[in-house]
């Protein structure tokens, strides 16, 4: 089989590159693109860790044949800063102490981003129900939930004060 | 059918460090022509958050602010040795070989201050913000920055430290059997309680209270969320991991992480977690090493929580449904 040519919308840019036949998503953002925040762990869509928001939804990047999904627009965690300026949620969890080994964390903060995009005020239980499908070894989760509940109320104060 | 409550407690005495042929660590200290601090280890952060304590113990230690010091962990090769991070034992091995560094490289630090200000070293003091200056004048000082140039390209001296912190093997008196096989102990206590469905025999922990004695927390936040995190490893162990969960019959195993069971965020106690504070003599600040401890007395205390709930005394791990279950046969037969 041949390479085929793919684009996508990569955190807002154009991105066009050849991609062997079965390369998944994850293994284009990180080889071809050098996008390298999401990370491999299991290699099966368990564990969470390479977790990306492809066209809104939150999706494991590791299970994507990227060929499928040409013209797409896809989010990674090297889009959520502005600069140096980080996101409400990844400055809740820098406070929050809401990583450890960091493994988990771009996952996390990307299921926790398209929460809330859909759910700008979720509860404790559409947080736990969000990051259902992350898995994390160190923290014990309690860090990770009260940061993105923090992160939630963070960027609903931001827009508010925009809006003012 | 009905669903028990049930709470336990265990406690949990945890030795820092560790008595085989002897436990060093060691850490070497220079400033940069900038006047950051590197500190060169081959101990491993792997989550734990060791480079944050070390850089706090070096920061305190050199009278400078946290964002001069800068701490190398590259490369186990070329590194001052290090036995590992492992056994409870970085914080106070390595945090106390980084004091003992950053302290001869103060003491040099001072002496080219005290050449550049033409004062006497033992007049010198830091002030936190990164100048050293004169005790009791605010015009005579100097920031850091430019005594590194001044020791670089004027003296021709390196601000620099070694540490070396090793804890000799310890051998029992014979008469006695006293010996000191760690520098202090960390002290914890769990309370666990439980909920046992009958009917099921699936365990949920509902509440966790966890009391730790750790000398002193050399970074409160953290020490809390690794409380926190090995509680979760706690219950992990009590109620989910295993690689044999369909005992007898190993065929029937799971063989990929997707099927091996640990607890997701919606199985989380609700945890509340005290830190007690008695600095210890020989420790870095007074610290102590909590790494492994944290895992510990949450499994005993909800195995007697199971007990104070439903009567079944579970002996091995993970506490299953199914052995609850059995448990529970094992009492009515022997009730009936």
């Amino acid at each position: 089989m041949a390479s085929t040519i793919v684009q996508l919308t990569v955190n807002g840019q154009d991105a066009e590159f050849l991609a062997k036949p079965g390369t998944t998503l994850l293994m284009a953002l990180r080889e071809n693109l050098g996008l390298t925040a999401a990370k491999r762990g299991c290699a099966q869509g368990t564990c969470g860790t390479c977790d990306v928001i492809v066209d809104g939804r939150v999706v494991p990047s590791c299970l994507i044949p990227v060929e499928t999904i040409v013209g797409a627009a896809v989010e990674t965690l090297e889009g959520l800063a502005d600069g140096n300026a980080l996101s409400p949620l990844q400055a809740a969890f820098v406070e929050g102490f809401a990583t450890q080994c960091g493994f988990c964390t771009p996952g996390m903060l990307m299921s926790a981003t398209a929460l809330l995009a859909e759910n700008p005020a979720p509860t404790r239980g559409d947080v736990v129900r969000a990051i259902s499908g992350n898995v994390c070894r160190c923290t014990g989760y309690e860090a990770i939930v009260d940061a993105i509940l923090d992160g939630a109320a963070r960027a609903r104060a931001a827009s508010t004060a925009a809006a003012d | 059918m009905a669903r028990l409550r049930g709470r336990g407690f265990a406690a949990v005495n945890y030795p820092t460090g560790m008595n085989l042929g002897g436990d060093p660590s060691q850490a070497l200290i220079h400033s940069t022509t900038t006047g950051t601090f590197v500190i060169t280890l081959s101990s491993v952060d792997l989550g734990q958050g060791l480079k944050t304590v070390v850089a706090q113990c070096a920061a305190e230690t050199l009278g400078l602010p946290l964002e001069m010091i800068l701490v190398d962990t590259a490369d186990t090769d070329t590194g001052p040795h290090c036995m590992g991070t492992f056994a409870s034992r970085g914080t106070h091995r390595v945090g106390n070989a980084v004091i003992m560094a950053a302290r001869e490289a103060r003491e040099i630090m001072l002496e080219v201050a005290a050449e550049e200000l033409e004062v006497d070293a033992a007049d010198l003091e830091t002030d936190g913000t990164g100048f050293i200056k004169l005790k009791g004048s605010e015009e005579k000082k100097i920031h850091v920055v430019d005594l590194a140039l001044a020791a670089h390209f004027k003296q021709g001296k390196t601000i620099s430290g070694r540490g070396i912190f090793l804890k000799p093997k310890s051998e029992p008196v014979p008469e006695t059997g006293e010996m000191d096989p760690d520098s202090c102990q960390a002290h914890a206590c769990t309370v666990a309680e439980v909920e046992v469905d009958d009917e099921t025999g699936i365990v949920e922990v509902l509440n966790m209270y966890n009391v730790y004695e750790m000398g002193r927390a050399l970074n409160p936040a953290m020490a809390h969320q690794q409380i926190v995190g090995g509680a979760w490893m706690g219950i992990s162990h009590a109620l989910f991991e295993t690689t044999e969960p369909y005992y007898p019959d190993r065929a029937h195993g799971p063989t990929d992480y997707s099927e091996y069971l640990m607890p997701g965020p919606a199985d989380l106690a609700a945890m509340e977690s005290v830190i007690l504070e008695r600095p210890a003599a020989n420790g870095p600040y007074g610290g102590k090493g909590i790494g492994e401890m944290t895992a510990n007395s949450p499994i005993p205390a909800i195995a007697n929580a199971i007990y104070d709930a439903c009567g079944v005394r579970v002996e091995s791990m993970p506490f299953t449904p199914e052995k609850i279950l059995r448990g529970l046969d094992a009492l009515r037969t022997a009730n009936a």
